[in-house]
């Protein structure tokens, strides 16, 4: 029985999506859980909820630095010091304001670290114990923004494009091993990082749905989950349209 | 802003909507001035839990479980968890919600907000029987704790308050435990308002659960269906279907219509006939036999519908509800899905709960303008005169008069009003 228990790590856990993964995780059998957030208290009540779903699960939460190098690679350091994890999902992230990017540096600078640079570092910091034991997947969230710059928020958009590359590069990196690296892409989803789109009457995914694939693609080790996946399509045309005709687009 | 509509569908309303997350951003969120009203999964088929052109503050990410007691059966949780996460989570482990009403897809929040009733009032009284506590956030004092044991005055409004005392943001419940999730059914049909009463009766002792679908087009005689169940140890091999039917466009028309709706009473009547006898049901299949039909509320069309649930005293409740029939008849607004079910004689929870020893007649009409509203003036004074009241979780259009007849708490209960909350149903019935 023991070695059958999963072990799944969250970087951070405390994200909408991250969340339900979790509940769809401890739903079927019992797992072995560590989720990082950047407060410990809104950790802990993510932890506490999925303790109530799953008795039988073992679920540790932690607090951790997002931004610092050292401090990301000695917090995946003592996660990984048990073993290298079956399952790493990598999922914290924020939508900036993308004229506030414009006119203030820094706050394109921190949009750019949270969405981008941390990501990567963490998926960089599990992959080596990952390639050592030649097990396990790592599934990294970025965004259908990350696929074509655009006005409205090339900012984050740059970010998760950064993600991108990082994702393909560890991919081709693996090729040759068991280890599966999985990129995520959500369309717009209900969470509370799009409750602005939502005041504005925009159309957004069931954070649930989204979820469920998002689970269902890292158990096939997929290395791309568009999700909602009709945004495949979409995001597959609109990297194709022709500069001329993508210019005249507002969005 | 965006377009929000409640069950019936009567309309689409702007609203500004806030999602409330952890408890500190709510207390800020209700300081910032400007009157709103809570709103869970928007299950209420009136205006009850809609504030045209104003805040709408969203409870569905609340929906945190925080701790169980797998010896008592007593579960905390977040107000915007769905009784649908509930009963998928612990019928499994053995704890059922002892009350629930006919669809799974409603929160925590809002089963207490209106008090909701299940078929098994007889047994187990509202949903509020079984709240301990709860945590209430208002716009104008600190967070207040209660329960029945614990301010129970602020507990007593709470319960059936509609959403006007605060946002319910925990609460304890009291599980129930269950065998499993199969149901040992029964399914009876009557041929009169006489035989109804009497099954009711006889099922009260014995039977945890009962009612009845009720064919009121018929003309000669009043006919239904009468179902009991009791949850059993036995079952059947297999697990709840998952199979989901939804209503995919909005017709341009009501698809429930005086043409379509003898047709269907009929159908209805003949394919649950066929399941007369004594059968084991699934509980999903049992308690929330629509969810099934996803968007189902689409088939009355762009106009919407109304749903008009009133409650009568059981000493008069034969000839209210036979004198409500004999209206429908003579209006010629069918409705399809007429619900009859007894309540027992039990006190409610709430100052302003709407289960009262008696019977319950629940109509879904479709919104014909004037004519059904016509008829609605009528069935009102059958309740009015029968001492009866309007369950406010359906209601978009009763009288101030009705209201203030059927509610006589009122005036108590106002005083635990929090200013910070109005709903188009409070501007309408108690005028803020
Ligand atoms: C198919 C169907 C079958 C039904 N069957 C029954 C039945 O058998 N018995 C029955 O009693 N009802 C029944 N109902 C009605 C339904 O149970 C109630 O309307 C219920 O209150 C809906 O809950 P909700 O989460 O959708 O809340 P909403 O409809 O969004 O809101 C309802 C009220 O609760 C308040 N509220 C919601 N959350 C909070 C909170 N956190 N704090 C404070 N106030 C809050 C709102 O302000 C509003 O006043 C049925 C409805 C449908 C669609
Ligand atoms: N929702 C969408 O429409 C959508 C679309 C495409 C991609 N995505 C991506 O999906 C992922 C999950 O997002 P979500 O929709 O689930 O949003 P969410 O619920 O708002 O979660 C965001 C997560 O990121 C964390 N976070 C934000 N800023 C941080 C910072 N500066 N330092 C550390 N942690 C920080 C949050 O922590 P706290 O809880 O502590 O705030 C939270 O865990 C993100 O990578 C997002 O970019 C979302």
């Amino acid at each position: 029985m023991p070695d059958t228990i999963k072990s799944i790590a969250i970087i951070g856990a405390t994200s909408a999506i991250a969340e339900h993964c979790a509940r769809l995780w401890v739903k079927d059998s019992a797992v072995n859980l560590v989720l990082v957030g950047r407060n410990l208290a809104k950790t802990e009540k993510v932890a506490a909820d999925l303790r109530v779903r799953s008795p039988q699960s073992t679920i540790r939460s932690l607090a951790g630095d997002f931004i610092d190098p050292l401090a990301i690679r000695q917090l995946v350091a003592n996660i990984t010091s048990e073993g290298s994890p079956d399952i790493v999902l990598i999922a914290h992230g924020s939508l900036p304001d993308q004229i506030q990017c414009q006119q203030d540096l820094s706050a394109n600078h921190e949009a750019l670290a949270i969405n981008g640079v941390s990501p990567v570092l963490f998926a960089e910091a599990f992959i080596s114990p990952m390639q050592q034991a030649n097990h396990g997947t790592l599934a990294i969230i970025g965004s259908v923004a990350g696929d074509r710059g655009r006005k409205s928020n090339y900012v984050y958009g740059a970010a998760k494009g950064l993600v991108t590359r990082y994702a393909q590069g560890l991919q081709h990196r693996l090729a040759k091993t068991q280890v599966k690296v999985v990129l995520v892409k959500p369309g717009p989803t209900d969470t509370p990082m799009t409750a602005q789109l939502k005041q504005q009457g925009g159309k957004l995914a069931n954070v649930e749905d989204v979820a469920q694939a998002i689970v269902k693609g890292i158990g096939q080790g997929k290395p791309v989950v568009y999700t909602p996946a009709k945004w495949a399509l979409i995001m597959m045309a609109i990297r194709h349209l022709p500069r001329m005709l993508f210019n005249k687009l507002d969005i | 802003m965006a377009a929000i509509s409640s069950w019936g569908r009567l309309g689409r309303w702007e609203h500004e909507v806030q999602a409330l997350t952890g408890q500190e951003h709510i207390i800020r969120q209700l300081k910032n001035g400007r009157p709103g009203i809570a709103h869970g999964m928007g299950r209420s088929y009136g205006d009850v839990c809609l504030n045209p052109n104003g805040i709408l503050w969203d409870t569905t990410k609340l929906d945190h479980f925080i701790r169980f007691d797998e010896n008592t059966g007593r579960l905390h949780c977040e107000a915007g968890v769905l009784l649908r996460d509930i009963q998928r989570l612990f019928i499994p482990r053995g704890w059922i919600l002892p009350v629930t009403p006919g669809t799974q897809f409603i929160t925590v929040g809002g089963a207490i907000a209106n008090d909701v009733h299940g078929k098994n009032h007889h047994v187990s009284g509202s949903f509020g029987d079984h709240i301990r506590q709860l945590t209430l956030i208002r716009s104008d004092s600190p967070p207040i704790s209660c329960g029945p044991g614990l301010e129970p005055d602020w507990f007593a409004a709470t319960v059936g308050g509609f959403g006007l005392t605060g946002i319910i943001t925990e609460a304890e419940i009291q599980l129930r435990r269950v065998p499993g999730p199969w149901l040992a059914t029964e399914t009876l049909p009557y041929n009169s308002l006489a035989e109804f009463f009497s099954l009711a009766d006889a099922s009260e002792t014995g039977w945890e659960h009962t009612v009845s679908w009720l064919d009121c087009l018929h003309s000669k005689s009043v006919r239904g269906l009468f179902m009991r169940g009791n949850p059993t140890p036995l079952a059947l091999s297999h697990g709840p279907s998952s199979r989901k039917l939804a209503m995919p466009f909005v017709p341009p028309v009501s698809l429930v219509n005086p043409l379509s709706l003898p047709v269907l009473n009929t159908g209805y009547f003949h394919l649950k006939k066929r399941d007369s006898g004594q059968r084991l049901v699934q509980y999903e299949a049992f308690f929330y036999p629509l969810d099934n039909l996803l968007d189902w509320n689409r088939m009355y069309g762009p106009k919407g519908f109304f749903q008009y649930q009133s409650v009568v005293p059981r000493p008069v409740g034969f000839d209210a509800v036979q004198a409500m029939l004999k209206e429908i008849a003579k209006s010629g607004e069918g409705s399809f899905l007429a619900v009859l079910k007894t309540f027992g004689d039990r006190k409610p929870v709430g100052m302003m709960s709407f289960p009262q020893p008696g019977v319950t007649l629940a109509l879904d009409f479709p919104n014909q303008g004037q004519r059904t509203h016509k008829l609605f003036g009528k069935l009102d004074a059958i309740v009015r005169e029968a001492g009866g009241r309007i369950y406010l979780a359906k209601d978009a259009r009763m009288p101030r008069d009705l209201f203030i007849a059927g509610y006589p708490r009122l005036s108590e209960f106002l005083q635990y009003r929090d200013p910070g909350m109005s709903s188009a149903l409070s501007r309408r019935l108690i005028g803020e």
